[in-house]
């Protein structure tokens, strides 16, 4: 068989897209399964964001960023000793609905033909637009928290972490035991959100593991005494040619306080770009505030043999992703006969229980930390899309002429078709359009992602 | 929803679509004075317009068909004025170059080919300058070219605008001289009686005594309740788009040329597939090898977007215009050079919908051309 | 332009010994080895990776996974790379991308390169 490009395409059962916890975890049950599995990874190395570098971290890091952390390395060796051919430093630009997948490594395009493909794409950060955000000195929490997993590096001088939700605190719980100073945690959080939050609790008080291990971060931060600031609103980032100061207020009262680090964050959301590709059907989630595809049990989305497993699916966290590709594993493998529907049911039984118990929580953290308003739908004079540098007000005048959508707002100021492909501000665009237009962020939709989904080269589209 | 509850908008002129055609239609109606609105879908909509490849283009086109090649000359020579015009009623410079274009040979027959194409125009037109470059004079005019370009042809009357700012410039001006736009809106319907239309759309009923059909694939159907012939049908065409770069390309040529943003567009390709407007591989590909073969020096420039989009085309490639004999007052206004041709739409069509003489040049476009058993082609 | 690093290795960090040699901007930096491009300038006091091809305003990486496109530098001649996504490499020389690419200048580059190569062969 050839593909598009003369070279051979070479046949396989299953292609895995992303070695993060649903990937590591789907990869290995497929393989378990019986199948033959390639696993593609951009990173030079297996776990994804959340196990970021976890087989080549020393152990002191390890001990620093804590269990959870330390745990990807059970199913990074669990994919070490299993047949998945985990190929790292895979680019995969393109994924048809007929289940093929192209991929860029070492310079040279290549194709795998698949019988099912399970994208496990993960989860990106949430984007926090508010003045001043594109300037060198702020980066997001969990670009932090990866420069801390990746490289043992953490910030030189007092960090100002702002925003809200678990990645947040988990940061600064690494850093406080790094010995990394906080100069303040400046909380979007409000009084108001744990009273809307109280009616999930009683279902979090269910999963108390998971509540007690976020309840004891929060206590070990206030009990270091870092300055913190709740119900902070008007952030925004001071500075020329590099972040100087945050400034903000709380109940009304100005605040300023100066830092060449700023890390922000207000949530994760999938990562949709092979989905929306492929056409699937998604939906938008009024709790997560996010588009997410539609699966099935098995996490198959409405175009046949393709599966989306982990937080690429709606987001549930690193153990829930592990489960999801698990699950898909096997839905996958009845698709492809190697178990039949009573086997596959059976074997699901103890990983949906399993599944069940981490998502209880999740409501509640939806609801605690649904990100403000305001710094999702900024105002006028904020960038929004950071490739082409489209303002809220840029989009709201194309409202005003007509624009119904994300589509019509690339043709109308080139929002969104910068190199980041609309990954940064494809969230913000659609709520800024619905709030100017006065409808719902499903009414207006998402853009329409074609392939390259990575950056390729003409030379190399070319084939030379 | 019952009749009784729909509001009733009524104007001189309904323009029915969104797109380059229509906005550009609606524009020279609202420049005259004319109470006018605008229809038009929603986001998903397909929209040739944002596929538009931005080229202001003359050269080889009519060759088999005279009064095309006028048609497009008029709005080419057109074009400064407009262009002109929309800045300064919407603030927005479309980015109008017209510094001569380049259409590329990678063998000799296509060179051949292309020197009889073009002789037989000036022959028709008299006034139709070009060239044929061989290729040390094309190595003289374009340094960065590619030793497989055998030559090219040159005329001095090609250019190009950005197209995204020329929608944009449309829907702004067309609106600071008192058009209307509905959009997110599907027609219904169009209920016609001489001097009076009654188009429903998305619960609403707007009233006027013209209609212009503009709505690209839309308009087979629409032209049908008003007596028309409009047998326009999809013809997929895909475009590649680059990351930005410092500006190497001045001169726009018929497969490649770089915005005033810096990125390269790479086009375009034509199938026939329907209603499907996905990108496919192999088509990207043969994209790609022409553009390096082209310009080698984009060999190592990122691509960020692929697009496809889906030309508007009647059976034998050319526009159709016509006013319907049936219900005067409904125009059909369809082609597939949205940008080329904008300014002609906007300044010679729309004073024929307002009662003015029809252009000199529209005659052969009506769409009773296709109640033929001919079997045409649209490859000119 | 060097200033003071924005981040260090953590006090607690047992880090192997060995190191890389390369370039920003043509000033020396030894960094790790194994670490990204991104996090090896971010801990040399490269705090502005990049103006950007819009307006030539300062930028530097803001995600570190990948998706935001905004730790582009120029490695090895080759522009527009995303550095949080490399592994720093002995020798690399690393230039901040000042604005869009420029094909000519780069095409010159490499003719450049290609005849230095030559003449070293010759």
């Amino acid at each position: 068989m050839n593909d598009h490009f003369g070279g051979v395409v070479e046949a396989v059962d299953v292609v895995v897209v992303g070695a993060g916890a649903a990937g590591m975890a789907g990869a290995v049950a497929l393989a378990g399964l019986g199948l033959q599995v390639v696993l593609l990874d951009e990173q030079g190395s297996p776990g994804g964001q959340i196990y970021r570098g976890i087989t080549l971290a020393p152990l002191s890091r390890r001990d620093l960023l804590g269990a959870e952390y330390a745990h990807g390395n059970v199913l990074a060796q669990a994919l070490a000793s299993s047949s998945v051919r985990y190929e790292k430093g895979a680019a995969v630009w393109q994924v048809t609905r007929d289940h093929q997948v192209s991929y860029l490594r070492d310079g040279r395009l290549r194709t795998l033909q698949a019988k099912a493909v399970l994208l496990a794409t993960g989860a990106m950060e949430r984007p926090f637009p508010i003045p001043g955000w594109t300037l060198p000195g702020v980066m997001s929490a969990g670009a932090a928290q990866i420069l801390l997993k990746s490289a043992g590096l953490a910030p030189t001088e007092p960090v100002v972490l702002a925003g809200c939700g678990p990645l947040l605190y988990l940061l600064g719980w690494q850093y406080l035991r790094a010995g990394v100073p906080i100069k303040a945690l400046v909380d979007t959080t409000r009084p108001e959100d744990y009273w809307r939050a109280r009616r999930h609790l009683f279902a979090a008080l269910r999963a108390w593991p998971y509540l007690r291990k976020g309840l004891e971060l929060m206590r070990s931060l206030r009990s270091a005494r870092i300055p913190h600031h709740t119900g902070a609103e008007q952030l925004a980032i001071e500075g020329e040619e590099a972040a100087t100061a945050l400034t903000f207020t709380v109940a009304g009262k100005a605040h300023r306080i100066a830092a060449r680090c700023v890390l922000l964050h207000q949530g994760v959301v999938p990562n949709i770009q092979f989905s929306q590709s492929l056409r699937a059907r998604h939906v938008w989630d009024v709790d997560q505030l996010c588009f997410s595809p539609v699966v099935d049990p098995w996490s198959e989305l409405d175009v046949p043999g393709m599966f989306v497993a982990g937080d690429g699916a709606g987001i549930g966290g690193a153990q829930a992703a592990a489960l999801q590709g698990e699950l898909a594993a096997l839905g996958i493998a009845q698709r492809l006969g190697r178990v039949n529907a009573g086997q596959r049911d059976e074997r699901a039984g103890p990983l949906r229980e399993q599944l069940a118990l981490n998502l209880r929580i999740r409501p509640f953290l939806d609801a605690l930390y649904q990100p403000k308003e305001a710094n999702r739908i900024p105002a006028d004079e904020v960038i929004v899309c950071r490739c082409e540098e489209v303002t809220a007000g840029d989009l709201r005048t194309f409202v005003a002429l007509g624009c119904a959508g994300p589509n019509q707002a690339k043709s109308f100021g080139r929002c969104g078709m910068g190199p980041c492909q609309g990954r940064m501000c494809g969230l913000t665009v659609t709520e800024v359009i619905a709030k100017a237009r006065g409808v719902s962020a499903a009414e207006v939709g998402y853009y329409r992602i074609r392939p390259p989904i990575k950056p390729i080269t003409l030379g190399e589209l070319a084939g030379e | 929803m019952s009749q009784g509850t729909q509001s009733v908008i009524q104007v001189e002129v309904i323009v029915i679509g969104g797109g380059l055609v229509g906005t550009a239609v609606a524009y020279g109606l609202a420049r005259s004075g004319a109470d006018t609105v605008v229809l038009d879908q929603g986001d998903d909509a397909f929209r040739a317009s944002r596929g538009n490849f931005g080229l202001v283009w003359v050269q080889g086109k009519g060759h088999d068909l005279p009064d095309y090649s006028r048609w497009t000359q008029s709005s080419g020579s057109r074009w400064p004025d407009f262009a002109r015009a929309l800045m300064a009623d919407s603030g927005v410079d479309v980015q109008l170059r017209q510094p001569g274009g380049f259409h590329m040979c990678f063998n000799d027959e296509e060179l051949i080919e292309r020197q009889s194409r073009l002789q037989t125009l000036q022959d028709a037109l008299g006034d139709y300058p070009f060239q044929m470059l061989d290729a040390a004079d094309l190595k003289a005019r374009l340094p960065l070219i590619g030793p497989s370009v055998v030559g090219a042809s040159y005329t001095p009357q090609d250019g190009h605008v950005n197209p995204l700012k020329l929608l944009r410039a449309l829907h702004s001006s067309a609106q600071a001289k008192g058009a209307r736009f509905h959009g997110g809106i599907q027609v219904d319907r169009i209920d016609g009686a001489a001097g009076e239309f009654c188009v429903t759309a998305g619960g609403q009923r707007f009233i006027a005594a013209r209609v212009v059909l503009a709505a690209g694939l839309g308009n087979p159907g629409l032209a049908r309740q008003v007596g028309l012939h409009a047998p326009v049908a999809p013809n997929r065409g895909q475009v590649l788009v680059s990351e930005r770069v410092r500006p190497f390309l001045d001169h726009p040529t018929v497969h490649v040329r770089q915005t005033d943003e810096g990125t390269v567009q790479l086009g375009d390709s034509m199938e026939e597939v329907g209603f499907d407007d996905s990108t496919s591989t192999h088509v990207l590909e043969a994209i790609a090898r022409r553009g390096v073969a082209t310009f080698p020096l984009l060999r190592e420039v990122r691509l960020i977007r692929a697009w496809a989009a889906l030309r508007v085309l009647s059976p034998d490639g050319f526009p159709i215009y016509q006013q319907s004999a049936s219900h005067p007052g409904a125009f059909v206004v369809t082609c597939h050079s949205g940008v080329t041709l904008a300014a002609a739409h906007a300044l010679r069509i729309a004073p024929w919908v307002m009662g003015g003489a029809m252009p000199n040049e529209l005659g052969a476009f009506a769409g009773e051309r296709f109640l033929t058993d001919k079997v045409f082609s649209h490859a000119h | 332009m060097r200033t003071d690093p924005l981040f260090q290795t953590v006090t607690s960090e047992v880090r192997s010994t060995r190191t890389v040699s390369l370039s920003f901007n043509d000033q020396a930096l030894e960094v790790p080895a194994g670490i990204s491009v991104a996090a090896a300038l971010l801990m040399s006091g490269i705090n502005r990776f990049r103006a950007t091809p819009v307006s030539e305003s300062p930028r530097a990486p803001y995600c570190m996974m990948g998706v935001c496109f905004e730790c582009l530098v120029d490695i090895d001649g080759v522009p527009n790379r995303q550095s949080c996504l490399i592994e720093v490499a002995e020798g690399m020389r690393i230039r901040s991308q000042e604005g869009a690419r420029d094909l000519i200048i780069q095409a010159d580059n490499v003719q450049t390169a290609i005849e230095q190569t030559v003449e070293v062969q010759s």
